[in-house]
């Protein structure tokens, strides 16, 4: 395979100049000289052309295409460049892809007005928008031939790369018409193609990252190299607000290789000639912290307040329809209540946070990192370290997971990066990391919720009445509602005539974040867990139960009724095995999952087997919404099974590394069967939606096996395994 | 002064002699496909061969390793090695792709003690080796296909 000469990315030659034109722009920066390896956002060969911001054609005919959404696994790299390809009608071997600079103008995210990935809408905001860049190139290809050629451009056609008139017998690829082509006027209103004709879309398509994943040479921040780098990482407190009081650097300083020691306002910063330098001069080092403003309160205070809330005033409206209180109160009613407890979560991406930061002659900065918001990280670098943003480059680099934890308004992980590399003074390249116990420590995390849930059942086993109370931060830091608190909750698709969501968002020295699927990680549990438990209690089968709930027209219907027939429901089990079922909305997409679980030989869950139903309207690439439902399932179950970060007496975070804070394995992953629902409906998306049912459907399953609702996660700690 | 070989070559390192080999391949020898991932032994992702037998690389001091021979992802080769990188390739098994140099070590070495492992056998070998993205089950057919490819 000759994987040992292309241990380097090609960019690598590129920038060497290794028998290749070096770009204008990277001359220009004058920094070929510092960076070793890397991958620059918009080295330009100079002899591609371009034909929009989005896609570049060079002499050789391969076609580039500038993704504005990251790459950390959910698969945009290949779904934006086969949306190009498609209305290009491009060859797939001519495809290629790279990162778009950061521009939060050219590049931003069409739903959220500012460059950025997130919120599973990588396809369903550019699959408009990348088809018209691939037909606009066409249009301009064709344009080239017609002229070139002297026929008429309605004659041409384009396929697989070639572009040919068969009247006259002219073809050509699209490398010698792309310097006239890009001269071209582009049209405004480039015309799309029919569905009914795509070639690309709707087939499974292997991934371009795939092979640089597969030899080693996929480059992460983590892998960036520069001349003359120092690697530093920070000595963070270890409570959330508590500042640096005094230092006592003498033995961190005597450690070899240890080069500088600065307090900056995370922490103390170690700059060494080498990661194992700076973790053994941070380990050297002795921090007195100031508590002062430091959030002190236990994980267990925390319930407790919480829970005395919902008892208290009447919290933030979400949702108020008929008379819940009459409703609850009715002749003949039954009721049912139920709390549950919902623990920070890390997201644990499996690369820590990082960044290199680089001054270049000129006093612009070059960043590398996995920029999820580059836009913010880019002002955030700007302001900390006294720079324009104009002279700030963030080249974004593959991230190795993020799970949302990547993707930060204002930047806080960056402003640290930034204070680091500023107390530095700038001179030599610097890699800033984090280790895991930063990580698991660092904060960010989905936030601690409460739920309280009240139902009503009527003498005929209707499910008359559901009264929801949710507590916990609010992740937008609003005042007023969050929906962000209760999404999934107060939009349940079931229909109760008296329904209530409330929510309650008090304030806490705890940094948080959203975590792969946001809101729908505690109320696609809550409602998924509490109809399951009212349906039984009514004398109703999970399926049908449900499906007697939702309106005709709701697209929950089709993927529970897949999933059901999928997995067989209703069919004899094996000794031992109950199933639980869970249909969840989120980010648009539509997911119903199956879980077949037995009580395992350490007296927790054994999850043997999931079925799982997706309707995500048009599927672009079908072997990547499959792999997004199998790790959105394994991503899910691990943090249901496992996963909490505790804060303990006075506020110390409990937890610091996989052995505490434990990652689903190999051994614990269930089968995964997933079918997607046939649609012509817009695409929407498959990062995140995935997740949320595997929680309840494992927990439905689990009462069944015990007779014991699940109140609390996760359910191993819960069980007292 | 620690002398070991390096994917074949002769090396040298006068560093620290607790450094990590993991720290010794990824900053002073620059191959960077080693990954780090906890640095305690518990994720897999520093998988690498040591004179044969995978070694979890972050937990292994340089010292250690005088006259041994490391191999990593960079210059892993042989039959199962292009057996289990072609599955891998063939049904896509990265996501974010972070994990997978170690995934790949650790199912090497497993087809090379043992050419037609079962479901437990490759959840005993790879248990050791976490991935986030949770890409198990095509870590577990491309181990299948794997080994199927090696009988032919
Ligand atoms: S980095 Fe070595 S096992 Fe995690
Ligand atoms: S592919 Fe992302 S951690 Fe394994």
């Amino acid at each position: 395979m000759g994987r040992h000469e292309i241990l380097r990315p090609s960019r690598r030659a590129f920038l060497q100049g290794a028998g290749l034109v070096i770009g204008v722009t990277l001359a220009g920066r004058g920094m070929a000289a510092n960076l070793i390896q890397g991958e620059p956002a918009d080295v330009q060969n100079p002899e591609a052309k371009a034909f929009n911001a989005f896609v570049r054609i060079a002499p050789d005919s391969s076609v580039t295409v500038l993704s504005k959404h990251i790459e950390f696994g959910q698969g945009p790299y290949t779904g934006l460049t086969t949306l190009v390809a498609e209305e290009l009608d491009a060859d797939w071997s001519q495809m290629r892809v790279e990162a778009a600079p950061a521009d939060d103008e050219i590049y931003k995210n069409l739903a959220f007005g500012l460059q950025g990935t997130g919120g599973s809408t990588a396809i369903a905001n550019s699959y408009d928008q990348m088809r018209k860049a691939g037909a606009t190139a066409r249009a301009m290809l064709v344009a080239a031939a017609a002229d070139e050629w002297g026929v008429p451009a309605e004659e041409i056609t384009v396929s697989k790369g070639v572009i040919s008139h068969q009247a006259s017998g002219h073809s050509s690829d699209f490398g010698s018409l792309a310097d006239k082509a890009a001269t071209m006027d582009a049209p405004s209103e480039p015309t799309l193609k029919d569905p009914k004709d795509f070639v690309l879309i709707g087939k499974d398509r292997p991934r371009l990252d795939t092979p640089s994943k597969v030899d080693g040479t996929a480059v992460f921040t983590l892998d960036v190299l520069a001349d003359d780098m120092l690697i530093a990482v920070v000595a963070h407190p270890d409570r959330f607000g508590a500042t640096v009081a005094s230092v006592d650097e003498t033995e961190a300083r005597k450690v070899p290789g240890v080069v500088d020691i600065k307090t900056i306002p995370q922490g103390v910063a170690v700059y060494a000639e080498n990661t194992f330098a700076a973790l053994k001069g941070r380990a050297a080092l002795k921090i007195d912290w100031n508590l002062d403003a430091a959030e002190t309160r236990s994980s267990e205070e925390i319930y407790e307040e919480y829970r005395q809330m919902i008892g208290g005033a009447q919290g933030l409206e979400a949702a108020n329809e008929g008379d819940v209180d009459g409703a609850m109160n009715g002749d003949g009613i039954t009721t049912l209540s139920v709390d549950l407890v919902f623990p920070f979560l890390a997201h644990a991406p499996m690369e820590p946070l990082d960044a290199v930061l680089m001054r270049q002659a000129d006093g612009s900065i070059d960043c590398y990192n996995g920029a999820q918001f580059p836009g913010q990280d880019k002002a955030a670098i700007a302001e900390v370290c006294g720079v324009d943003p104009a002279n700030v480059r963030v080249n974004t680099q593959l991230a190795g997971g993020s799970f949302g934890r990547r993707a930060q308004f204002g930047s806080p992980y960056m402003r640290e990066a930034a204070e680091v590399f500023k107390a530095s003074g700038m001179t030599r390249p610097v890699k800033h990391m984090w280790t895991r116990e930063d990580d698991i420590r660092g904060g960010f995390y989905r936030p601690i919720y409460v739920h309280s849930l009240r139902g009503a059942i009527d003498g005929a086993g209707n499910i008359v009445a559901w009264d929801q109370s949710i507590v916990g931060q609010s992740i937008m830091n609003k005042d007023e509602l969050d929906t962000t608190s209760v999404e999934g909750a107060s939009d349940m698709p079931y229909r109760i005539a008296n329904r209530r969501v409330t929510a309650h968002q008090p304030k806490l020295g705890v940094p948080i974040l959203w975590w792969r699927s946001v809101g729908h990680t505690h109320t696609g549990f809550a409602v998924e867990t509490f109809i399951d438990q009212l349906l039984d209690k009514a004398g109703k089968d999970p399926v049908s139960g449900r499906l007697a709930l939702l309106p005709d027209d709701a697209r929950e219907r089709a993927v529970l009724e897949k999933v059901a027939e999928m997995a067989d429901w209703g069919s004899p089990l094996p000794d031992g095995r109950r199933r639980g079922v869970a249909v969840h909305k989120s980010f648009s997409t539509y997911v119903a999952e199956i879980a077949e679980v037995s009580i395992g030989e350490d007296g927790g869950p054994k999850v043997h087997k999931v079925w799982c139903a997706v309707d995500c309207g048009v599927a672009v690439n079908p072997n990547i919404i499959r792999a997004q439902m199998e790790g959105g399932i394994g991503y899910g179950l691990g943090a249901i099974l496992y996963d909490e970060v505790t804060l303990g007496d006075g506020g110390r975070v409990v937890q610091s590394n996989f052995h505490d804070y434990r990652s689903l394995r190999i051994s614990e992953m269930p089968q995964v069967e997933v079918a997607i629902i046939e649609s012509s409906a817009a695409p929407t998306g498959v990062g995140e939606p995935g997740t949320p049912p595997i929680g309840p459907a494992v927990a439905n399953a689990w009462r069944r096996l015990t007779g014991q609702p699940v109140t609390r996660l996760p359910i191993m700690s819960a069980a007292g395994v | 002064m620690v002398s070991f070989t390096l994917n074949g070559e002769e090396r040298r390192f006068d560093g620290d002699p607790e450094t990590p080999l993991l720290w010794v391949i990824r900053d002073a020898e620059r191959l960077t496909g080693t990954k780090y991932g906890c640095g305690i032994a518990q994720c897999g992702a520093c998988t690498v061969h040591v004179d044969g037998m995978t070694r979890r690389s972050c937990i292994t001091p340089i010292a250690d390793l005088e006259g041994s021979s490391v191999t990593t992802i960079e210059a892993v080769s042989g039959r199962e090695a292009e057996a289990v990188q072609t599955a891998w390739t063939a049904i896509d098994v990265p996501q974010c792709g972070y994990c997978q140099s170690g995934q790949i070590m650790s199912a090497v070495s497993l087809l090379q003690m043992n050419p037609a492992p079962s479901d437990a056998d490759i959840d005993a070998a790879m248990a050791g080796n976490i991935c986030r993205c949770a890409t198990y089950q095509r870590i577990r057919q491309a181990i299948h296909d794997a080994a199927s490819s090696l009988e032919g």
